[in-house]
């Protein structure tokens, strides 16, 4: 069942705070995750196949490249869900 | 500064100590629980211990669990090993008063026998139950053996070098050996050394279980290890890291370091007789006691003790004393031994590493802790062992060695002097 965005973005949070200790709160929509969070591509690769079991969904990694920002990872999840 | 030459007769001494270990998750706690005499060793309550029926169900587990004392992230994205290594770093570096030095003269050599072994099998297990993408982006990195020293010298910013001897039991001293090159050779001023390992997991305690080197004392942990004695039927594995900042004399007094004791020397050899049996005779070892003792300028009436490696096997210690005695001879009579593992457990690629800050807290303190469950001393090891109480150690120049030795037939002693 689709997920609303907060309740993504919540969910997205909670997975980048486990992997880089980052408070959840500075996980924002508009947020880089290379520029403003400092997340190398080691995390970000984790963060994805942890998103990929949390919200049950298939992100391929030709598409990892494309998610530059928090919102492009919540969007795409969002839309692979529905 | 000197020149390169002016550094080949360079003194090198210890200005910082850490450690987390069986019996303590500092220096202080673990030194003040073996001169209690106190073991480290205890039941296991994993779920795996049943789970694989394995033979030997107590061990020398960690006392401090790294997550009170680490991050959350620290410990996700490090190996137990690391882990280890990373705590007893930072207790060594504030223990010697958070130098300042030059990064490019800062270096770290950090020991271990079997590496990110939780890491290497728990990400097989992803592998196999979940598939490839499921493995851990930092699986390399965690499970390869130098993964503890690159840890440091990234917590540290050492750029000197960073380097990993792997010789099972005798890693954590020849980290302390190539520790004193890279000073006298001029590499660094300063050198984090010594050796971590984690290797309490099912796996190695069910290997080393097959070639039946653990003890099975599995009602009795804390009398399993008992280094000497009669009764005595193989080491307790134990888990920890212990690691000194090692300096030049010069640039320990130019910033006024404290400083505990001198590390002179190491004395290495290898037996090149069997892959896991010591060469019965010492032959080997006691070529690398006595290495030490005349690349330290020093004479064997000089020592007058030492912190043994006495593992508990009853093979092994047998062949240490016939090194001792085939170095020292009548001298033998003088030394002062003690075997701190039938407190600590077997450490491996730590274990010349943590008794090597035992004999440096020795010298200072003139202390020598008791050996614990020496109950009947094999007559075929007529050594001083201290028993009961620990020992004074006396006033003046002193001087004492510390052995490890490693399956592979590596043989490593450090001659160490007070200051």
């Amino acid at each position: 069942m689709a997920q609303s965005e907060q309740e993504i973005l919540a969910g997205l949070a909670d997975i980048v705070n486990e992997e880089t200790g980052l408070d959840t709160a500075s996980v924002e929509m508009d947020k880089s995750f290379t520029d403003d969070l400092d997340i190398d591509s080691l995390s970000m690769m984790t963060i994805v196949v942890n998103a990929e079991e949390k919200f049950g969904v298939r992100i391929p990694d030709s598409e990892v490249k494309n998610l530059k920002t928090v919102r492009d990872a919540v969007t795409f999840i969002n839309g692979a869900q529905s | 500064m000197t020149s390169l030459r002016d550094r080949r007769g360079q003194r090198v001494v210890v200005t910082g100590l850490g450690a987390t270990t069986p019996v303590g998750g500092t220096v202080p706690q673990t030194w003040e629980t073996i001169l209690a005499g106190q073991s480290g060793a205890r039941t296991m309550d994993y779920d795996w211990v049943s789970k694989y029926e394995l033979p030997v169900t107590f061990a020398a587990t960690i006392k401090v669990p790294p997550g009170e004392v680490l991050t959350k992230v620290e410990t996700r994205r490090l190996d137990p090993s690391s882990q280890y290594a990373l705590i007893a770093s930072r207790e060594a570096w504030a223990d010697a008063g958070q130098p300042e030095v030059d990064p490019e003269r800062l270096g770290v050599v950090i020991g271990s026998g079997i590496g990110g072994v939780w890491t290497l099998l728990d990400q097989w297990d992803n592998l196999r139950e979940k598939g490839p993408r499921r493995v851990y982006p930092l699986a390399v990195p965690m499970l390869m053996p130098n993964g503890p020293a690159a840890a440091v010298s990234l917590d540290l910013g050492a750029r000197a070098g960073a380097h990993t001897p792997v010789s099972a039991c005798a890693s954590g001293a020849e980290g302390m050996g190539y520790a004193i090159e890279m000073i006298r050779t001029g590499r660094a001023d300063i050198v984090v050394a010594g050796g971590t390992e984690a290797a309490v997991h099912p796996l190695p305690i069910a290997g080393f279980a097959a070639m039946q080197a653990l003890s099975t004392r599995n009602d009795e942990p804390e009398l399993a290890s008992r280094p000497y004695d009669t009764a005595r039927d193989g080491f307790v594995l134990g888990e920890g890291s212990a690691l000194i900042v090692l300096e030049s004399e010069e640039h320990a007094k130019a910033r006024g370091a404290r400083i505990y004791a001198e590390l002179a020397s190491v004395g290495m050899s290898s037996d090149a007789h069997h892959i896991t049996a010591p060469e019965p005779e010492g032959a080997g070892a006691s070529r690398a006691m006595v290495a030490a003792v005349e690349r330290a300028d020093l004479d064997l009436r000089d020592i007058i003790h030492i912190n043994a490696h006495a593992t508990s096997t009853p093979v092994g210690d047998i062949a240490e004393y016939n090194a001792i005695k085939r170095a020292f001879g009548d001298l033998t009579e003088n030394l002062t031994v003690t075997a701190t593992k039938s407190m600590t457990g077997h450490l491996l690629g730590a274990a010349g590493a943590l008794e090597a800050v035992f004999t440096i807290l020795s010298i200072y303190h003139r202390t020598v802790p008791a050996t614990i469950n020496l109950d009947n001393q094999d007559p075929q090891i007529p050594l001083n062992v201290v028993t009961g109480e620990h020992q004074t150690l006396p006033d003046g120049d002193i001087a004492a060695l510390n052995n490890s030795f490693g399956f592979g037939g590596h043989n490593v002693a450090l001659a160490f002097r007070s200051i």
